[in-house]
């Protein structure tokens, strides 16, 4: 059977490793299964043959060190892409990353770098066992030095994982999984990046602004879409790097549509939408026709896969937010 | 019933040591220890780190440096290493290896610097890629592992030194690090400053571990005993494990067994925890009495030599501080430039609004 057209996000994210490895031989990938296994998502397919096992390395199953010997050969000049197998067991590395690769060109005013990128999947959807579906994006995004990035699409994917890659600073690369293989989309092997810091904007309207990340794009744009059908046009913006964030184009987004809902899929309390919402109302509150609402998981566990699609917002729940937001006045 | 059992694994951990307390060698010394003037330059750089020690304390109790760990009673630790390491060998240090650092080439300035609250203390002139004081104990060891890698994947025959005290040993990332460098057989040596002490929990209640060099074991490679008070032993025994490591023969871990007569920094007070009397007695285990000693038996040092080399320490320390003292903070903008390679467009408002704080500030001090 042909290979349906287009590349998934798994493809897309193998293709820009691929290119950047061939383009750059201080790039290396390492993590847990990443080798022989090509990785437990298979996003690493392929490398090993291709890189050399010097290049492609399967460490030991231990993410404080895979973090940490990612921070010491980033000093060294390497770009490491280390891929923490889940991001619930991305824990044991918050020490490197924040007490460490965050900071060291700052600690040491320059004179030693991080380059690295470290890989995770993220979020939930997928019917996965406990600890695989946590959404701490936020957690990171605090972390000043730190670079948060997510993509949406393939494309986005392949775009933004090279841009990580050639960046001379530390990137969390948060991959959402429940959006690994289910769309496909045409991805040329341009080698081009994507800009990082910005947003996208994935639809144009003068109602509404919708702002989201991740997986959860799939639900706001079809609450876009059912909205549109009721005469409503909304602007959707793609956040796409949490930090350091472009609040410009969500500033001049919300001047223009006075409303503003936010979905995201972690956890409310402290979640990345509180930031975006603190933001609105210091520097956009005059421009705002109704409160901020947000759309997000509850301040609870992540629950296993019975449950999880309650916790996860819907359409439906982005839609009512969307329409309370609406008919504020 | 009797159970039948091969034993299919056994270990030793050797112990070396050279010049007893009072400085009489216990067996010959090694090669490089019969040059008077390499063991001139090791008490030297060990009389000019208790100097230094001895400084920071000073403009500590006076209010012109921040909390300060000090080294005394270790210096033949960090002495020992720097003085075993190559120039392009990579050190990772914890906060009590000012000797070896000092041996390196970072300035006195610079370590008065970074202990007076100014980052660029960590901007070493001289090692340039040696790593700054690593605070978070024990977390310097996977970027030794990251280090060690770098130069197999260049095939440079260097070696990642990383230096952590007894307390680190409990801790998860030094196993880790200890693992992946014994599975990948990278060239690092893990130095363990055996100061007795975590702060105030002695080294008798951190693991029941006859000794920390044995922990190597596990991870696949060898750990050794030294007599961290002898600078010869360290020197000899960082030496043999460096070129070791250098020629491919995998990770080392050598345990400096030594004393901290210090508090654990200038905020602590040891005295809550441990009595004066066995501090007394490590005094009398002193590292640079020891090679005094020796020198003087062996090779004729003199009080003029002593006082001679007392007083070019006191005056480079002194000249050190006087520098770290008419050093004038960064500028505001130094918060905001070094965070990335160039400033998010994101934190240029915040920048901005520093430097306008900054300047209200000094407009209005000035009115």
């Amino acid at each position: 059977m042909a290979e349906p057209a287009g590349l998934t996000m798994v493809q897309a994210l193998n293709a820009a490793l691929a290119r950047a490895m061939s383009e750059d031989e201080r790039v290396l990938v390492l993590g847990e299964d990443v080798g022989v296994d090509g990785g437990v998502f298979r996003v690493t397919d392929g490398l090993l043959d291709r890189f050399g096992a010097e290049r492609v390395r399967d460490t030991p199953l231990a993410e404080t060190a895979i973090a940490g010997l990612s921070v010491g050969v980033a000093a060294q000049g390497f770009r490491p892409v280390a891929e923490i197998q889940f991001m619930g067991f991305i824990y044991s590395a918050v020490d490197q990353l924040v007490s460490h690769a965050s900071r060291l060109r700052w600690r040491t005013r320059g004179r030693l770098t991080c380059p690295l990128v470290i890989r995770a999947p993220y979020g939930g959807g997928i019917h996965a066992i406990e600890h695989h579906s946590e959404s701490t994006e936020a957690m990171f995004a605090h972390v000043p030095g730190l670079r948060v990035v997510i993509p949406s699409s393939p494309a986005r994917a392949y775009g933004l994982l090279l841009a990580a890659i050639r960046d001379p600073d530390p990137v969390l690369f948060l991959e959402p999984k429940r959006i690994y293989r289910t769309a496909r989309e045409d991805v040329p092997d341009s080698g081009a990046a994507a800009p990082l810091d910005s947003c996208f904007p994935l639809r144009e309207g003068a109602d509404l602004t919708l702002v989201t990340w991740g997986a959860m794009i799939s639900e706001t744009l079809a609450a876009a879409e059912q909205l549109a059908a009721d005469g409503v046009s909304a602007d959707v913006l793609d956040v796409a790097t949490l930090s350091p964030l472009d609040m410009t184009t969500i500033l001049r987004s919300v001047e223009k549509t006075g409303r503003c809902v936010i979905v995201h899929e972690a956890a409310l309390t402290g979640g990345f939408g509180a930031e975006i919402a603190a933001r609105l109302a210091e520097h956009g509150l005059l421009s705002l026709r109704a409160p901020v609402k947000r759309v997000t998981g509850y301040d609870t566990v992540m629950p296993l896969p019975r449950l999880e699609h309650l916790y996860m917002p819907s359409t439906e729940r982005v839609l009512a937010a969307a329409r309370e937001v609406l008919a504020f006045s | 019933m009797v159970v039948a059992v091969t034993t299919v694994a056994s270990f030793d951990v050797a112990y070396t040591g050279y010049l007893d307390t009072s400085g009489h060698p216990k067996q010959a010394l090694p090669a490089f220890a019969r040059d008077r003037e390499a063991l001139v330059s090791l008490y030297r750089a060990m009389v000019l780190t208790r100097a230094f020690d001895a400084k920071a304390i000073a403009l500590q109790r006076t209010g012109r440096l921040g909390t300060y760990p000090s080294c005394l009673g270790q210096e033949a630790v960090a002495v020992g290493l720097g003085a075993a390491m190559a120039p392009d060998d990579v050190l990772l240090p914890y906060a009590r290896e000012q000797g070896a650092q000092l041996l390196r080439g970072v300035t006195p300035t610079e370590l008065f610097l970074y202990w007076g609250g100014d980052e660029r203390g960590s901007d070493f002139g001289g090692p340039r890629e040696d790593f700054p004081i690593c605070v978070p104990v024990a977390s310097q060891a996977p970027h030794a592992v990251g280090v060690a890698l770098a130069f197999r994947l260049r095939g440079e025959p260097r070696v990642a030194v990383c230096v952590m005290g007894d307390g680190a040993t409990s801790k998860g990332d030094f196993y880790e690090a200890l693992n992946v460098a014994g599975a990948w057989r990278l060239p690092a040596v893990f130095v363990v400053t055996n100061n007795q002490w975590a702060i105030s929990l002695p080294r008798s209640a951190q693991t029941a571990a006859t000794t920390l060099a044995q922990k190597a074991i596990a991870a696949g490679f060898s750990g050794e005993q030294v007599d961290g008070n002898d600078v010869v032993a360290v020197r000899d025994v960082v030496h043999r494990a460096l070129t070791g490591a250098r020629g491919g023969a995998g990770p080392h871990l050598v345990e400096a067994v030594t004393y901290r007569l210090s508090d654990h920094t200038t905020a602590d007070n040891a005295s809550r925890y441990r009595d004066d009397e066995a501090v007394g007695r490590h005094w009398r285990e002193d590292a640079i009495a020891r090679l005094r000693a020796y020198l003087t038996a062996a090779h004729g040092w003199t009080k003029d030599d002593e006082e001679a080399t007392l007083a070019a320490c006191a005056s480079d320390v002194e000249r050190a501080a006087d520098e770290y003292l008419a050093t004038p903070p960064q500028p505001p903008e130094a918060v905001f430039d070094y965070l990335y390679e160039h400033v998010p467009a994101d934190l240029a408002g915040q920048r901005a609004a520093a430097i306008e704080a900054r300047g209200a500030a000094a407009r209005s001090a000035d009115g």
